[in-house]
């Protein structure tokens, strides 16, 4: 089942469970240590000196038989795991999304913040060829390419590419479109991976710079990698990993359970309480970041009163919600995104319900006896559980929702710009990335139709500020206006759960999905 | 498709011969339909391959790029031509997703679902068959009201409540067996042990129907007028049973055996999914949710031409067996 062509040259794959994983995501940030529950650092998180040698067996849900191992088509959870152990990013996310460097050593940029010149540090391909500023080229341009849709095409946007050039083997300068203080964003942005410039099949021989090196590969079935000694990070310690597709979370559980895998990716709350500190395996929890929400539109009746988006906001009860459609998995939020990330509000109050001032609002709002539908689907988890508790949440204060339950396949471009309220997640990325993708004028995906002038000029003062907590005074203000009248009711915060075999050591439990250290097996051993 | 008509046939080998020769034009015709169906059912959910596959990066423009770059932008019956148009050169067409041929996901899911079917098969044959002929040997008596019983009990659990059950009790609980087929994707045959479960599940079913029919079919007989004739003739009891009254159950187990290969072989999901052996089945439900119509097609075909050929196989071992059957249908 080997493929003959490259699939990039038809077209991208991206495939269905791809939305579920990749932005869905997850994560953790145990930021304010968690309180309760289990520890922050699992006993499989810690302990002991790393040990050489062993396979890893690692299970994701995965994309079928149609999976590549083109880094820049990545989409599921699956790929990305499989993608971060060939390849690198310049820069990637730390536990608080903020950008750490990669294979950019540093990076530097004038005074008005729109040329960038980025320093790659000494690292090689697995054929033993030295990274250079030309393959970060290539790499940026084959993602850009008009005629290709890869999905970190519209991050790299802010990139004039015709302009940047390669200074020397190790340096490359790019030229962006306007001020980008948070450029090292785009360096770490999901699927901008650096592949070599005589890359060859992708599926076949893939030539990365990342921790490990192709040996085989069945799409939808198996991939195996084994130790790249000459890692610039460091060897791993495992000397091979394997990743298996299994896409039923219960043929994850009975895997790791039974010892055919080491590693189980994404599994239910309800599994999660069945095994924790039950000494068979260990369940790791990756708290605080798969964002939940309802989405108001905030351009059209009811929500285009911002006392209506006002009394939703306090409509929700959050605690229930995160008991309900979570399992308790969670945390609640405030109606913000990016909890414990950098630039993060925390100092506004949490916000509680309050069914009183809600019926107030909706009477002077002239919105008494309101009917709204609230679309749904179950494209992710909890999210009919959601509707249904937010429905009857909301009876209580006079509102009448209709739960309309939609097509899972179709659902994220259904909701984009139809109807008026909708179910929504989003996996972790960082604050600033929210808002350009989804609150701007001009953003692609803006569910809740947020747009303003004065809203998008904060953003370009944000981006056009050197000084990093001048910025954060910025990204404070537009912060407060979506808490006050924005259109998304961030109700909870879901944990990423993971389990491991009690040998494994070294899995990070501080790290988001799509973070650097989320699915990360170069830092893994086995006792 | 599941249900082709049962032949009419006037006897004699020549008419068994244009009796097979209808019956494959009218296949022809049937998956021809089935496809067209397929097509048009595959054209009407909501939502096409770009959006699926956009997913929640549902950008407007990266969506028209993708169905640009996917063809997506002709009209529908001009895609159908060109796929169609390929058929008779063997040419399946190639994935919307990723480019490889249909043909390459066709074969790696047939595999496995091929194994599992045979594999069930060779065991189920015997299985229905004796206990269906123990049943009715000892119809009435203890043996027979116990078959019955916990053939019919079998028979009422889903599969996939059934395999929770095996697993956790001999893979889990006892770990006698491994739980799934995780890792060994391209090599089942090589680790038998992983397949004991899946088989046992997907035999539970079919071993119940089909010796609940044989049983039914040879107390018909046996209660018949020819069957007690042949007593008062003082023909041997083993020869009543097995000559006289086991070929009457034969025709009615052939088609049933026919519609278990066929359920077998055109993917049977929740086996597939709860033991991850990546057989036709996980092809099929990929290739829907990510609208991969070229995919959804080429599965048409194969399980649209699968059926006909194994209800035109039962068809004539049913008309051999019993060519009274066919003046009557």
């Amino acid at each position: 089942m080997n493929d003959e062509r490259l699939p990039g040259e038809r077209f991208p794959a991206l495939r269905r469970r791809g939305f579920l994983a990749a932005t869905t995501g997850a994560a953790a940030l145990a930021l304010t240590g968690c309180g309760g529950g289990t520890d922050d650092k699992a006993d499989s998180g810690s302990g002991g000196t790393p040990r050489r040698g062993g396979r890893l067996r690692a299970a994701f849900a995965g994309g079928g038989a149609g999976e590549t191992l083109d880094p820049h088509l990545a989409n599921l959870f699956a790929d990305v795991a499989r993608a971060k152990a060939l390849y690198d990013k310049l820069a990637d996310y730390g536990a608080d999304l903020s950008a750490q460097p990669r294979l950019a050593e540093k990076w530097q940029s004038n005074k008005t913040l729109d040329r960038w010149q980025v320093t790659l540090r000494e690292a090689t391909f697995h054929d033993g060829k030295p990274v250079t500023a030309k393959d970060v080229l290539h790499s940026y341009r084959r993602i850009a390419d008009p005629k290709q849709a890869f999905r970190a095409k519209a991050s790299l946007e802010p990139i004039d590419l015709d302009a940047s050039r390669a200074r020397g083997d190790r340096t490359v300068e790019f030229v962006l479109k306007r001020p980008t203080a948070e450029f090292p964003n785009v360096l770490a942005a999901f699927g901008a991976y650096i592949v070599p410039e005589h890359a060859g099949d992708f599926d076949r021989k893939p030539i990365g710079s990342g921790p490990f090196r192709f040996v085989s590969f069945t799409p939808g079935r198996s991939a195996v990698f084994r130790r790249y000694e000459d890692y610039w990070d460091g060897a791993p310690h495992l000397d091979e990993i394997e990743f298996v597709v299994a896409n039923e979370e219960s043929a994850r559980v009975n895997a790791l359970l039974a010892g055919q895998v080491e590693y189980a990716h994404e599994l239910n709350p309800t599994t999660a309480r069945a095994h924790e500190g039950r000494g068979q395996i260990e369940i790791v929890r990756l708290r605080n970041s798969a964002m939940q929400a309802f989405c108001m539109k905030t351009d059209r009746p009811p929500f285009d009163d911002k006392r209506v988006r006002e009394a939703f906001f306090l409509i929700a009860d959050r605690e229930e919600l995160v008991a309900g459609a979570l399992s308790g998995a969670g945390e609640v939020g405030n109606d913000l995104f990016g909890k414990g990330y950098e630039y993060y509000a925390d100092g506004l109050p949490q916000r509680a319900q309050d069914l009183d001032r809600a019926r107030a609002l909706l009477k002077q709002a002239g919105a008494e006896k309101l009917k709204v539908t609230l679309d749904t689907s179950a494209v992710a988890a909890g999210f009919t559980e959601a509707a249904s508790i937010f429905r009857d949440q909301a009876a209580e204060a006079g509102v009448t929702i209709d739960v309309k339950t939609g097509s899972k396949d179709s659902y994220w471009s259904d909701i984009l710009d139809g109807g008026t309220l909708c179910c929504y997640r989003s996996g972790a990325m960082p604050i600033e990335a929210h808002i350009s993708q989804r609150l701007l004028t001009d953003s692609t995906t803006n569910a809740t139709q947020w747009r303003h002038k004065d809203f998008d000029a904060l953003y370009q003062q944000a981006q056009s500020t050197r000084d990093k907590s001048e910025r954060a005074a910025v990204y404070e203000r537009m912060q407060r206006r979506l808490y006050t009248e924005g259109g998304f009711l961030i109700w909870g915060f879901a944990d990423w759960i993971l389990g491991t075999s009690r040998k494994v050591r070294g899995v990070e439990t501080k790290a988001p999905a799509n973070t650097l250290d989320w699915a990360r097996f170069d830092k893994v051993w086995l006792a | 498709m599941k249900t082709a008509p049962r032949g009419t046939s006037s006897g004699g080998p020549g008419g068994l011969r244009s009796f097979v020769a209808r019956r494959l034009t009218l296949g022809l015709v049937q998956t021809a339909a089935v496809v067209l169906l397929v097509f048009a059912l595959t054209e009407a959910l909501p939502g096409d391959a770009a959006v699926a596959l956009a997913g929640d990066q549902p950008d407007p423009a990266r969506i028209a790029s993708i169905r640009e770059a996917m063809d997506l932008d002709r009209p529908a019956h001009e895609r159908l031509a060109d796929w169609a148009a390929g058929l008779p050169r063997g040419d399946f067409g190639t994935s919307l997703t990723s480019g490889r041929p249909v043909a390459e996901y066709i074969a790696g899911g047939f595999g496995p679902s091929l194994l599992l079917a045979a594999l069930t098969l060779a065991l189920l044959v015997p299985l229905g068959f004796g206990l269906g002929v123990l049943a009715a040997r000892h119809e009435g008596r203890l043996i027979d009201r116990l078959v019955s019983s916990v053939t019919l009990a079998v028979y009422a659990v889903p599969e996939f409540a059934l395999g929770v059950l095996l697993v956790s009790v001999f893979a889990l609980k006892l770990a006698w067996l491994p739980p799934t087929a995780v890792g060994y994707g391209t090599d089942l045959i090589g680790h038998p042990a992983v397949l004991v479960l899946p088989v046992l599940v997907l035999l539970a079913r079919p071993v119940c129907s089909l010796s609940r029919l044989v049983r039914a079919g040879m107390v018909d007989a046996l209660a018949s007028p020819y069957a007690a004739h042949a007593r008062r003739y003082g023909v041997p009891g083993a020869r009543v049973h097995y000559a006289h009254a086991l070929p009457n159950a034969l025709a009615p187990a052939a088609q049933q055996l026919a519609r278990t290969i066929d359920w077998l072989l055109c993917g049977v999901i929740v086996v597939e999914a709860l033991f991850v052996i990546p057989g036709l089945g996980t092809v099929l439900l990929n290739a829907v949710a990510e609208r991969d119509v070229p995919v959804v097609q080429g599965l048409a075909v194969v399980f649209g031409v699968l059926t006909v050929v194994l209800n035109l196989a039962a068809d004539v071992v049913a008309y051999r067996l019993t060519p009274r059957a066919g003046v009557a249908a």
